[in-house]
């Protein structure tokens, strides 16, 4: 059984159709790649699976882990196991990284039936996935992400998966704004979450994420739907050839 | 034209603060310009916002001496301080705490240094607040009876925060009194005066502050405004800042139905001034912030930071006056103002003003009046945070960030612990 299963998805923003019959299943463990260019919904698919109002499903469904998901908050779904890691992490003033993550992880602990952490056990929990991050203790006490750089906040972004261990990681263009090294070090703290249990959707505008996030099978979306799959190769393709021609082959 | 309404005011009474004619003259004064000026109306700019009329229908009876067992709940915790109380206006000597002071500090009751030796006085009572155009000032001048003297001779170091708690207690019959402060810190003396304003029952306070704080003096002053659900209180504090000073303010406001706090300062040369405050109110309280720095001389920068949380159908009213005259060059005056709307039915009038005259400053102020951000909510929503958490967390940090604006650490602490407190009590509604 697939662990989510979109089925001719539609959707508006501001009343605008973006989505315009996507569908697409993932299976429990696998890795799958969405590129399109811009203006294709790729964040727009993001934030419809995620739960963010403004967002409107028109028609279609999304079957995750056997329940409706679209039926569910966007913190319901969070506590169900769908992460989305965000291409803009949000700064926070005022809230400490500590303050945030243990607030999160405390409730996918009560979600999940299990007494909440105290502020030592939560250190010792996080400290671990940290620092394999380079994120260091400093930065956890911050406010979150306030002043970070791309790279911190990007860190940041796959510390919160690490300790939140969901069953569905949606990556929203996390490339953007990265170095290659800072592009390396996130790609091993994703890399590291792979497993028969999680299934990520890697949302990307270029093809150089997926050197170092391998995908199982590549979508290339356009105008709101998926108008191509294939495997890792497809990427290499589209690289090579650019978006126009598949785009072009669509509108053809 | 409309009616001059002088309620609170019938006859002059020179007995309240006997002691010496020139302060009976003074109060004099203050009488003639309140029976001129009258009860401030939305007809006036300094009043558009906040309307008094309510005052007018209630028929407060002048407070008589009364007694209390114990300090009422919801004055700021703090470790340790000399403790001076004022209930309904008069110092009560039996509450207060103030054993062991370092030598050259006076704390005691205004009305005894009045009667003892006034001349001690001159200096300062009665020449900073501005009787002729502040008519709720003169009120509190042709009324006073009594408050808190404070005076730090040169060089002197107050080793424990001075907690002025200001106790409001009416039984049957709504009650008013209008407290008078004194506080004179002499050339390199240090202080901390923490105010708690709380209370019981139906009452009107109309206190007056004047502070003077010498040549390279620092006074950290933080006051929280926690008064009775029933209360009115209107609160007006000149300060006047000699070359050097430095002067920490902070103004917490909690309780209340209606409450001004007003804050005057004027700034000498080389002053750094820092007047910022919170608020917080629900149900239908109406609290009111007005500030007046004024630059009058070269070289000083003042920063002024208040924000405010307002839910169910509160209103919030912040009025802040920056003035930069000609001869205060490189001024550095900053101001900003943000609240926070929880409910449709808050409501929120903010007013910046800048009035500049010299050519060569740095002036910045700002003012922003919205919800919780949608963008922070669905962050915190996306990590499986309730909306119910997320909002809590997201309006304690925005509290929270003004309540740091506080340089003492120990007071901080308990302003936030107030703080605190107001958050887990909307929690639980």
């Amino acid at each position: 059984m697939p662990l989510i299963e979109i089925r001719d998805l539609h959707a508006t923003v501001g009343g605008k159709p973006i989505l315009k019959g996507l569908s697409l299943s993932i299976e429990p463990g696998e890795v799958h790649a969405i590129m399109g260019p811009n203006g294709s919904g790729k964040s727009t698919l993001s934030y419809v699976l995620s739960g963010r109002d403004g967002y409107e499903v028109t028609s279609g469904e999304v079957i995750y882990d056997g329940q409706d998901l679209l039926a569910l908050e966007a913190d319901e779904r969070a506590r169900a196991g769908v992460f989305l890691a965000f291409q803009y992490p949000v700064e926070i003033p005022g809230v400490a990284g500590t303050t945030f993550l243990r607030a999160a992880i405390n409730a996918a602990r009560k979600h999940r039936g299990e007494s909440p952490l105290d502020a030592m056990q939560f250190l010792k929990f996080v400290r671990e996935k940290a620092s394999a991050l380079n994120i260091t203790d400093d930065m956890l006490r911050r406010p979150l992400n306030v002043g970070f750089s791309g790279g911190e906040k990007k860190r940041n972004e796959v510390l919160q998966m690490a300790v939140l261990e969901p069953k569905l990681a949606i990556l929203d263009e996390t490339d953007s704004g990265l170095d290659i090294d800072a592009l390396k070090l996130v790609a091993e703290g994703v890399n590291s979450l792979r497993g028969p249990e999680r299934s990520m959707l890697v949302i990307t505008h270029y093809q150089r994420l997926l050197d170092y996030i391998v995908p199982d099978h590549v979508h290339i979306l356009a105008n709101g739907k998926i108008i191509l799959s294939g495997d890792k190769s497809l990427a290499l393709e589209l690289e090579k050839k650019g978006y126009a021609e598949f785009v072009g082959e669509e509108a053809a | 034209m409309a009616r001059t309404e002088t309620p609170f005011a019938d006859s002059f009474d020179a007995a309240l603060m006997p002691g010496a004619a020139w302060v009976d003259s003074l109060r004099r004064a203050g009488f003639d310009s309140y029976k001129s000026l009258g009860l401030p109306t939305p007809r006036s700019e300094q009043w558009k916002y906040t309307n008094l009329r309510a005052l007018n229908r209630i028929g407060f009876a002048p407070a008589t001496d009364s007694a209390l067992a114990d300090i009422p709940e919801g004055i700021v915790p703090l470790e340790d301080a000399y403790v001076a109380v004022v209930l309904n206006g008069r110092f009560d000597a039996a509450l207060s705490i103030l054993g062991g002071l370092p030598k050259g500090a006076e704390v005691g009751s205004l009305a005894d240094k009045v009667a003892q030796t006034p001349a001690d006085l001159k200096d300062v009572f009665g020449s900073l607040a501005d009787v002729e155009k502040l008519p709720l000032a003169a009120l509190n001048t042709a009324s006073m009876s009594d408050g808190l003297y404070v005076r730090l001779a040169d060089g002197v170091v107050l080793d424990k925060p001075l907690h002025l708690v200001s106790i409001g207690s009416a039984g049957e019959t709504p009650v008013r009194f209008n407290p008078r402060h004194l506080v004179v810190l002499g050339k390199g003396s240090i202080a901390t005066l923490v105010e708690s304003h709380v209370g019981r029952g139906e009452y009107f306070g109309n206190t007056v502050a004047e502070i003077a704080v010498g040549d390279g003096a620092v006074l950290n002053h933080y006051k929280l405004q926690n008064e009775s659900t029933d209360a009115f209180h209107v609160a007006f504090t000149q300060v006047k800042l000699a070359d050097r000073a430095v002067y920490d303010s902070f103004v917490l406001q909690v309780g209340g139905k209606l409450a001004r706090n007003e804050i005057r300062a004027e700034l000498g040369e080389h002053v750094e001034c820092r007047v910022n405050g919170a608020y917080l109110a629900r149900g239908e309280q109406h609290i009111d912030n007005t500030t007046f720095i004024d630059h009058a001389a070269p070289n000083s920068a003042s920063h002024e930071v208040y924000k405010g949380v307002l839910d169910d159908s509160a209103r919030g009213v912040f009025q802040g006056k920056i003035l930069v005259r000609k001869d205060a060059q490189k001024t550095d005056g900053r101001q900003l103002n943000k609240t926070l709307l929880l409910a449709p039915g808050a409501e929120m009038d903010s007013k910046p003003e800048l009035e500049i005259y010299a050519d060569d400053v740095k002036c910045t102020h700002g003012a922003t009046i919205g919800d919780l951000s949608e963008e922070a909510m669905f962050y915190l929503k996306a990590r499986g945070i309730d909306a119910r958490q997320a909002q809590a967390m997201l309006v304690a940090a925005f509290v929270g960030e003004a309540v740091t604006e506080i340089q003492a650490a120990g007071p901080r602490e308990g302003f936030q612990a107030v703080v605190d407190a107001w958050l887990e009590a909307r929690e639980e509604t």
